[in-house]
């Protein structure tokens, strides 16, 4: 089973509620999908078995030595990438999308692709089962199919160990990484905090996750910093026909587990809110 | 009005949830309580958020779209062409079987594959990728707000789309997305100084040591604020001051300040000594770009 943990609002939790999952489900595949901050690698600090060169976008690159600096290529690109830059023409690398066109159109044959290929997917062992991350290289594109390659690995780590349970844990926000995510898993559990943002966010998350033909679920995080709001958000979900997986109170014992590299379940098992989350996995993933 | 030199500031952070739209949303109120003549650009536009603390005029909505192909099947000659002048995998073809589909959500509208079209077989549509607002604040400020159609892929040009159509003041505040990829750095590549708000925490350092590579790479000028100071460990003070990163301004945890936030308040409209404490973020903001020989 393929468990995709996310939440429109960044730091509700997912992370340490994905960390807290892996731990009560293992053995597992746990999968960091939030591919430009991966966080749980830091945790569980697992050991690197294999390393898979990531190419992610293209970016085009002019040859000054064949440019006839006839400004074909600055018409036809749609990303206002290319434009003459004191007389001379020059791609901004920020701008290109990767698309290729100038470099088919340039009368001179003077642009040509080049591959980004300093990203990297990792795969390892953990004390939990296995793990699968990936590590964007700062400023790269494409995320959603990094997401795909590192969803795949996990599958076939999954298969080959016998081990039932997939994890993912999301990026925040409701773009092609999160959608490469969600696409296709069995459950999405959606981990919110009773702010206004979060509100805002879940209702996003949830039209979005609703293009999907999958199961969500919304765990509400902090809920204490906010009860009114927490009865809000509990009041959307039953409009909304998602079921609430459980509430967590705002406990300091997170930050501290994190602090020494464990998730809560590890540092503080017998806590109210680690029994509170051995009931919410039960709820998930009922035996 | 207080005249001032023209700055934007991007506030940013690699990890999710640390504070960016907090300190964004006070910072520019503290502003224009002051009259500085200062606007704010929304640029998450996956979950904008702004206006839940910040209410104006709603004075216009411009959709933002893109060129998607339609293919007329009785023109098309099943050629391939398209097919492989597109770098997005959008179009799907089986020419033994004549079946030709454009997969609209792949779609980057770059027009290559109409160029590449030998039969004037492609005409384009637009396709709405989200929306523009701007609301008018009191005191002739701005708020723009990206807001990225839900289902869509990429928050991209949407963003793009809202800082070009920012107001026309001189300080301009922009409430990045959060992470290092494109949305980020669309947001933070039009900013002349960036603020980094991070948490004490060993996410919060990795996220944010990501994020500082990335803005390095850039060429960029930046700052860090540090929320739920009190939390975590000291790490991040020490990589600052290791690597002589300027801390701007410190947030100690504090239930009220989260308690305020979740209810959609402004500390600094409660609270005036929290306005003295954005002025000072952005007199020590002014000062570090000053500083910075830009």
């Amino acid at each position: 089973m393929e468990i995709a943990v996310i939440s429109g609002k960044g730091g509700t939790g997912k992370s340490s509620i994905s960390a807290a999952l892996a731990t009560i489900a293992a053995p597992v595949v746990l999968a960091d999908c939030d591919v430009d901050a991966a966080n749980l690698f830091i945790l569980f600090e697992p050991t690197h078995e294999e390393e898979i060169v990531y190419v992610g976008a293209q970016n085009a690159v002019i040859n000054y030595d064949l440019c006839l600096n006839c400004g074909t290529c600055a018409d036809y690109c749609r990303f206002d990438a290319i434009s003459f830059v004191e007389g001379r023409i020059t791609i901004q690398e920020i701008n290109c999308d990767g698309c290729k066109l100038c470099s088919r159109i340039c009368p001179a044959k003077a642009i040509t692709m080049v591959d980004s290929d300093k990203s990297r997917i990792y795969s390892g062992t953990f004390r939990n089962g296995k793990m699968v991350y990936g590590r964007l290289a700062p400023g790269e594109e494409n995320s959603g199919k990094m997401v795909n390659i590192i969803r795949n690995k996990a599958k076939e780590i999954a298969k080959k160990n016998s081990f039932e349970t997939i994890i993912l844990d999301g990026a925040p926000g409701i773009g092609c990484p999160v959608i490469s995510t969600i696409a296709g898993v069995d459950k999405v559990v959606i981990v919110t905090e009773p702010t206004m943002s979060g509100l805002s966010d879940i209702e996003r998350t949830i039209k979005t996750v609703s293009k999907f033909n999958v199961k969500a679920y919304v765990l509400i995080n902090k809920y204490d910093l906010n009860e009114e709001m927490t009865d809000k958000i509990i009041d959307f979900c039953a409009d909304s026909e998602i079921t609430v997986l459980g509430k967590l109170p705002f406990d300091k014992i997170v930050v501290d587990a994190l602090s020494v590299r464990k998730s809560v379940i590890e540092n503080a098992p017998g806590s109210e809110l680690s029994l509170e989350i051995k009931k919410i996995h039960k709820k998930l993933i009922p035996n | 009005m207080k005249q001032s030199d023209k700055i934007k500031i991007a506030i940013a952070s690699g990890k999710g949830g640390t504070g960016k739209t907090f300190v964004a949303t006070n910072l520019f109120y503290s502003l224009k309580k002051r009259d500085y003549d200062v606007d704010m650009v929304d640029c998450d536009a996956e979950e904008p958020n702004c206006t839940i603390f910040i209410s104006g005029d709603l004075v216009g909505s411009t959709d933002i779209t893109h060129k998607v192909p339609v293919i007329d099947e009785i023109a098309c000659a099943y050629c391939d062409k398209c097919r492989q002048y597109c770098n997005y995998k959008a179009i799907f073809l089986l020419p033994e079987a004549k079946i030709i589909k454009v997969i609209e959500e792949l779609c980057h509208g770059c027009g290559a594959c109409s160029v590449a079209c030998e039969y004037g077989a492609i005409r384009e549509k637009d396709v709405v990728q989200g929306e523009v607002n701007r609301y008018r604040l009191d005191n002739g400020c701005y708020l723009t707000e990206a807001r990225m159609k839900i289902g869509v892929m990429s928050p991209v040009p949407v963003i793009k789309a809202a800082i070009n159509k920012a107001g026309e003041n001189n300080i301009k505040i922009m409430d990045s997305p959060p992470g290092t990829s494109c949305p980020f750095i669309h947001t933070v590549a039009r900013a002349d100084y960036v603020v980094l708000v991070t948490e004490p925490t060993p996410f919060g350092l990795s996220d944010l040591r990501q994020s500082i590579k990335t803005l390095d790479g850039m060429d960029k000028r930046y700052g860090v604020i540090i929320n739920r100071a009190g939390l975590g460990d000291t790490k991040t003070y020490d990589y600052l001051k290791t690597n002589n990163i300027p801390l701007l301004m410190e947030i100690s945890f504090d239930r009220k300040i989260a308690c305020h936030y979740s209810k959609g308040e402004l500390i600094a409209k409660e609270d005036i000594q929290w306005r003295e404490k954005f002025i000072d973020l952005f007199n020590n903001i002014l000062k570090h770009y000053g500083d910075s020989g830009n």
